[in-house]
């Protein structure tokens, strides 16, 4: 394993994409920040700008209007990174799925752009926090 | 005290002083990045969370540093990519002077450096502003000006401050020496009414230089996105996050020079001799004991040397505590709010600051 790599693991920045999720898997995203779960333990950080970013945390059904968006921020996002589609929506587009307005799941849009890309799924609606962690932290294994 | 340190520059072996000059500069750095985990480790105790582990800081850099390195279509190439330099390098250079003045300061430090000092302060700043406008993203735009204004703001207030010890220690120190940083740093200005509120003001105008809570307008991360660092990516990233580690050892070394009496400072008299003597007892023990006249060189010499070492250190983790505490306390200010902050409230003090010292310089007393 290289050294690029390693420190990669030790020191994940995720940058939270919306698009078009009912807000209840951002709430919970938001939860892992909070002293009771504390993901800053792992050197997880949330940041604000994709070019910061080494994983994205994509939340929602992939819509008409946000597909071109999220093609961009991936784009955006300096690579190695990982991409996770977090809740039942962006993995598999959940109960939306057939809607005039959906696109398609996370991973065929971040396919289109990018074959080789590393996608990671966490499922759930919405995922507990320890869901994610422990789907960070196998994707990271895994690697 | 000044006659304390005269000899310390001498003591010091000219092998051993050029390895310590060698080694200053990376020594500032890992000494930066050990002291940004404890300002994060610090703030999450405070939130009561648990806080990233000892090496994280290093970990940040060494997976910026592999990581792809994005260019943005509209930026100008070249001043993107060396505004990082220039801000890095200015406040290793603005480290390295200190360290000087702390340090040996009998054959390096000049007259007037605390102007130099002043300059390279404002180096991270104004690079800063120049790498987030070479970028030409509107966010960053944003971010630029806050900085902008945000740097307008604290010079006024900061060199005001810096004037009020000028004035304190014109008195003191030798006819040309009042713009010496180790002139200066032989007095202890902070232990008068004038001094102290210089010392307030000056550490609310480093909390806004490092981008601290309550002043990181121009980072801005829930509103602009990481501002003005917006579009830096990869190795040039980390060269950001290492200018502002290192900052965090810079800056509260300025004022501890300045403001403090340098890394010594306190008199070995009272408790301070007790606690060197305390000390010293544990540390040396009886090995000593036998050869009782060389005992008491090596006491006095050692006892010395870890009471500098601890009022220094003990002056430095104070100014981080503050540091830390102010930020973990407050939510940011908007940057109009700043502005006045610093103008009206800071300046008024400042000149109150400045008329209390011009006092006490005319009729000799000490504490005003």
């Amino acid at each position: 394993m290289s050294l690029k790599m390693w420190s990669l693991k030790k020191s994940v920045w995720v940058f939270h994409v919306n698009t078009g999720a009912c807000n209840n898997c951002d709430i919970e995203i938001v939860n892992c920040l909070t002293p009771r779960y504390d993901i800053e333990r792992f050197g997880i950080k949330l940041v604000g700008s994709p070019r910061h970013a080494d994983a994205l945390l994509v939340t929602g059904v992939v819509t008409r209007q946000a597909a071109p968006r999220l093609i961009e921020v991936y784009r955006q996002t300096p690579k190695p990174c990982v991409v996770f589609p977090i809740g039942a929506c962006a993995c598999d587009t959940g109960i939306f799925r057939g809607g005039y307005h959906v696109v398609g799941p996370v991973d065929k849009i971040i396919k289109e752009e990018d074959p080789n890309a590393i996608i990671a799924y966490v499922p759930g609606c919405p995922p507990k926090p320890e869901a994610m962690i422990s789907g960070v932290v196998k994707a990271l294994s895994a690697i | 005290m000044g006659a304390v340190f005269e000899g310390k520059g001498k003591e010091m072996s000219s092998s051993l002083t050029i390895l310590f000059w060698i080694l200053v500069v990376p020594g500032t750095i890992i000494l930066g990045l050990v002291v940004s985990w404890i300002v994060r480790k610090v703030s999450a105790l405070v939130q009561w969370r648990v806080g990233p582990p000892f090496f994280q800081p290093l970990y940040d850099i060494m997976k910026l540093t592999g990581k792809e390195i994005l260019m943005p279509q509209d930026a100008n190439r070249t001043v993107f990519m060396m505004a990082p330099l220039i801000g890095l390098i200015g406040v290793l250079l603005l480290s390295v002077l200190l360290w000087k003045v702390l340090v040996s300061p009998v054959e390096t430090s000049f007259i007037g450096d605390i102007i130099v000092a002043i300059y390279l302060m404002v180096l991270p700043s104004l690079a800063l502003i120049l790498g987030s406008s070479a970028s030409a993203s509107p966010h960053a735009a944003v971010g630029t000006a806050r900085e902008m204004k945000l740097v307008m703001g604290y010079e006024l207030p900061l060199v005001l401050a810096f004037i009020v010890i000028i004035i304190k220690t014109a008195g003191l120190v030798g006819s040309q020496q009042q713009l010496s940083l180790y002139a200066i740093s032989q007095y202890v200005p902070v232990l008068s009414i004038s001094g102290m509120l210089a010392f307030l003001v000056a550490l609310l105008c480093i909390q806004a230089k490092l981008g601290f809570v309550p002043f990181d307008i121009a980072e801005a991360e829930t509103e602009l996105g990481s501002g003005v660092l917006m579009e830096y990516s990869g190795a040039l990233l980390a060269l950001w996050k290492l200018t502002q580690a290192v900052m965090l050892v810079a800056m509260p070394l300025f004022l501890m020079t300045v403001f403090l009496g340098g890394y010594g400072g306190i008199h070995l008299t009272g408790i301070w001799k007790f606690v060197a003597v305390v000390l010293l007892l544990i540390f040396i023990g009886g090995r000593l004991l036998a050869d009782r006249s060389k005992f008491m060189d090596v006491l006095s010499l050692l006892s010395l040397i870890v009471v500098c070492v601890l009022a220094g250190l003990g002056k430095y983790v104070l100014i981080i505590v503050l540091l830390i505490l102010i930020k973990n306390t407050n939510p940011r200010l908007r940057i109009d709010q700043a502005l006045k902050f610093f103008w009206v409230y800071c300046g008024i003090a400042m000149v109150a600051a400045i008329i209390l010292a011009s006092l006490g310089y005319f009729y000799d007393i000490n504490w005003l």
